[in-house]
Formats: C-alpha cells, structure tokens, sequence
C-alpha cells in the first residue's frame, strides 16, 4: 500500500466508524480513540481529526503502551516500554481501539486488558488498518482499512509519518516472524 | 522498525561504574514509561506476575526499602521483606547459606543492602536470580543514583538542554558516600561535568582521577553549576573527627539561603534524604521551591520499577 491508499484505507475506516455510531444509536459526544503505541497512535490520531468536522469536536485520542500486559512480557530480547499517555478516564465512554495490524490477536488481548485498568468503557470496537489471517485468540476488527492474504511467515511492515519518513505497507516474504507482528 | 538495536541483557545491577550509557539510559527511558503507572487509580501492571522479590535488608533503611517493596508491588510480583535482626543471620548464618536457603523456596530477586562493599557482587556469584544492589557500604548505591539523574532530566524536559549539558556538584563527606559515587558514574557517563565538594578529609584532591574536578570551597562552585546535590552528613560512617565540628561544617558547607542566592536562579537541589536539617542543608532551602527532594522520592519508585522489569526480565530470558 503507498501512502495515497493508506489515506484511503483510514477515510473508509473513519465512514464506517460514522456508520456505526448511527446505526448503533451512539451518543458520540463521549467517543474516545484509543491507539496501541506506536502505528496504532498515529493512525488513531489521524481519525480523530478526520472525525471532527462530522461530529463537531475532536474525540481524545489516547497512547496505549501493552508491554506490561503482554502474554510473554518476559520474551527475549526485552521490550523497553514507552509509556502510555491517557489522559481521560474510559468510564462510560463509547471506545474506538486502535492497531496498525490485526495478526494472531495477541496485542489486541494485552490492549482490553490494559484499557480496563483505565475505566469501564461504554463499549470497546476495533479498528485496524490492516487484517491479516492467524488469528490465536477469538478476537476480530469491526473497521478494516485493508485485507490482505499473506503468507504466514511473512511480516507485514507499516510505515506512518512522522516516526517513519513516509507512509507504506510493505509484505516481507518469508521472515519467521513467529508472532512477532502485532 | 526504525529503533536502534539496543538490548537490556543484564540480570543484575550491581554498580552504575559497570554500566555504558546506553544501559543507563535504557533504565531511565524505561522508568520514564513506567512513571505514570503510578499516577492511575489502579497502580498496577501485570509485567511481574507470579515473580518473587526478596526485600534483603542488613542495613537500616525505612525509604529505599519501602520503594523497592511499592515498586515490585506495582509490577504485580509478590515481595517478601527479610527482617535481618529476626532472622538466623542474627544465629551466626553466613550470607551464602542465607542467601541459598532463600532462593531455594523460589525467588526471582534478591534486593539486598550491606554495610560490606561488594557484597551484591558476592551474592550474585552465590545466587542464580537477580541480585539487585540496594546499597552496600561505602561503594554505591545504583538506583539512588539512576533516581537523581531521571529527576535532573526531568527538570530539562522543557528545555533543549541535556545532561550532557550540565554541571553538577556534589556536596559534602564524598569519601563514605556511596551516593556520591552511584551519582558519580551515571553523570559522567552521560556526559556531564561533575564537581565534588567538601573538606579535604572528606573530598582528597585524589578523587581527580576519577574524571570530576574537586573543591574545597563551595562559595567558588555556587554560582558556576546547575544542580546541587547535598549529601547527608552520616554520623554512622564517621570513624573519626573528620571535621571539627557541626556549626563549622554547616558554615563552611550547609546549602543555606543566602548560598542559593548566589547561585543560578534555575538551579536544582537535590538531597538523598534522610536529611539533617540545619546542617547540611536549611529548612527554608530543602522546603523551597528550588529543592527536588520529594519529587527524587517519587522517581525512585519509578526507576525501582524499571531496574526490577529489566532485570528479572533479563533474568528469566537467559534461557
């Protein structure tokens, strides 16, 4: 994917996240984002400017560091954590999860498990940019930016300003990734 | 991925001398990730469940202690707290029985303070868990001075400054102090200019050769740095009068208020605490608005946290 169909990709995430809240009946005054660091954060921040002319205010966006909720926090080489930036409760709040990649769903798992110790949303959906087979746990995206059919040894890199100098999807064949790829 | 190829691969920490920068600055990025964990409503993550922690203490210490019991808390690991003067050291136990007989019930750390240098040193060579070093002697006292550093970056944060851009003093009885030394070798480390300060009892011209300038005249250095850190005054290490008397050492050396005026007016001042108000340092100064002293107690729990993750991390993926 080049940067053009990223944009896309996040454009008919951000219609389907509208949808949602439409069909569902939200209250959106409450939405909050909630991106796992460090692609997850840029694509939910990205969202959430996309969202603000439709709903009138810019839903806060929140860094979510799962290092310290990993299933395997003690893997080798050790994770130097980043932090999580949340500076809104989750209480009551209709929650927007945001991943650069769904895989084997792991990091996903880390993520609710993290989130909850930041309040009892409303409700949690997932957005990803891009879905890949393999899932490992029962998790599933309700907004997809892109599906792909890789196979299962191969890594899925994303690209996103400004931590990367330019935004990409790209497929390396072949890696023994083992699960590494959130 | 764009990150540089740094890894963590230490199961223990001993001394800050034997660590590079990029160690350092691991534990410091490391605590500053894990700072805000102690700023929610739940003060918890789960990196640490079903690890133990031995809370190994032959010294008296009522902060560190605690620290590190809050820190392995707020990881999720179970902490055990060894109360030496109730134990079998007190019926003539060596360490390494001690320290063998604890690690067989199952413990992933040993946090241990000794009044004997080198005594972590000795245990990690005894132990196959992490041994973390909580103080011993007049040697070091690693994360105190990982703690210090982390407060002084904080302090730069709005600014475009860095360690490497700072001169700091270090004030008081150098030569039994293992802060000083901890301090010592994570600021030189990182690149900052270090100037020792006290009587020369206390602070030989010998000191030099460690990379740091030494002064005996603390009026001299004031104005020139921007962090003051005050050590305590330790009755209990003192052997022999190494100084005349308190109300001489307090003129010469005390951190008053009308020393602070002549200084930079960004200064920091830092204390290890526990401090002999009065005497190394003046009520009106430690309680003032340029001390960090309690802001250096929050961050010590943040830095505990981040020597415990990395450490018995890196213990437990030694295969």
């Amino acid at each position: 994917m080049n940067a053009n169909q990223i944009s896309e990709a996040i454009e008919g995430i951000k219609k389907k996240i509208l949808l949602h809240l439409k069909t569902e009946a939200v209250e959106p005054s409450k939405l909050a984002l909630v991106g796992i660091r460090r692609r997850g954060e840029i694509i939910a921040g990205r969202l959430s400017s996309l969202l603000q002319p439709h709903l009138g205010f810019k839903p806060p966006v929140g860094a979510l560091d799962i290092t310290m909720y990993r299933d395997d926090p003690m893997r080798s080489p050790l994770t130097i954590p980043l932090g999580t930036e949340m500076n809104f409760r989750l209480d009551d709040r209709p929650v927007i999860l945001v991943d650069d990649v769904l895989f084997t769903g792991r990091s996903v798992r880390a993520a609710l498990d993290a989130m909850v110790d930041f309040g009892r949303p409303q409700f949690i959906r997932l957005a990803v940019l891009v879905e890949r087979a393999g899932r490992e746990y029962p998790i599933a995206a309700d907004f997809i930016g892109r599906n792909t059919e890789v196979d299962r040894n191969s890594l899925i890199r994303v690209h996103l300003r400004p931590l990367d100098h330019q935004d990409g999807v790209f497929i390396e064949p072949d890696k023994k990734g083992k699960g590494g790829q959130r | 991925m764009t990150e540089a190829r740094y890894h963590w691969n230490r199961p223990h920490l001993l001394t800050l001398e034997e660590l590079s920068a990029d160690d350092i600055a691991a534990l410091l990025d490391t605590a500053r990730a894990l700072k805000e964990v102690s700023t929610r409503s739940i003060k918890k993550v789960p990196a640490l469940r079903g690890k133990v922690v031995v809370n190994l203490f032959f010294e008296d210490s009522t902060r560190t202690r605690t620290s590190f019991r809050l820190a392995a808390q707020r990881l999720s690991a179970d902490v055990v707290d060894f109360a030496v003067s109730t134990s079998s050291v007190s019926k003539g136990e060596s360490l390494a029985d001690t320290a063998r007989n604890i690690e067989a019930m199952g413990v992933d750390a040993m946090v241990i303070r000794h009044r004997s240098s080198g005594t972590p040193e000795l245990l990690s060579r005894l132990v196959s868990c992490s041994v973390i070093n909580a103080g011993d002697g007049s040697h070091e006292h690693p994360t105190q001075g990982l703690l210090d550093v982390f407060t002084i970056q904080e302090s730069l944060q709005k600014t475009d400054r860095r360690i490497s851009d700072i001169h700091c003093a270090i004030v008081g009885d150098i030569i039994h102090s293992r802060v000083a030394r901890s301090n010592l070798w994570a600021l030189t480390k990182l690149g900052a200019k270090v100037t020792l300060v006290g009587p020369s009892t206390m602070c030989p011209r010998s000191l030099e050769k460690l990379g740091v300038s030494v002064s005996h005249n603390l009026d001299e250095v004031l104005p020139h740095v921007d962090v003051i850190n005050m050590l305590r005054v330790q009755f209990e290490r003192l052997t022999s009068a190494a100084f005349p008397s308190l109300r001489e050492y307090h003129h010469l050396f005390g951190l008053t208020e009308a020393r602070l005026a002549c200084c930079r007016p960004d200064v920091l001042v830092l204390h290890p605490g526990p401090m002999n108000r009065g005497l190394e340092i003046t009520s009106a100064v430690a309680d003032g608005p340029r001390a960090a002293i309690l802001r250096q107690v929050t961050n010590g729990l943040a830095v505990r946290m981040a020597v415990l993750y990395l450490c018995v991390g890196a213990a437990a993926t030694r295969g």
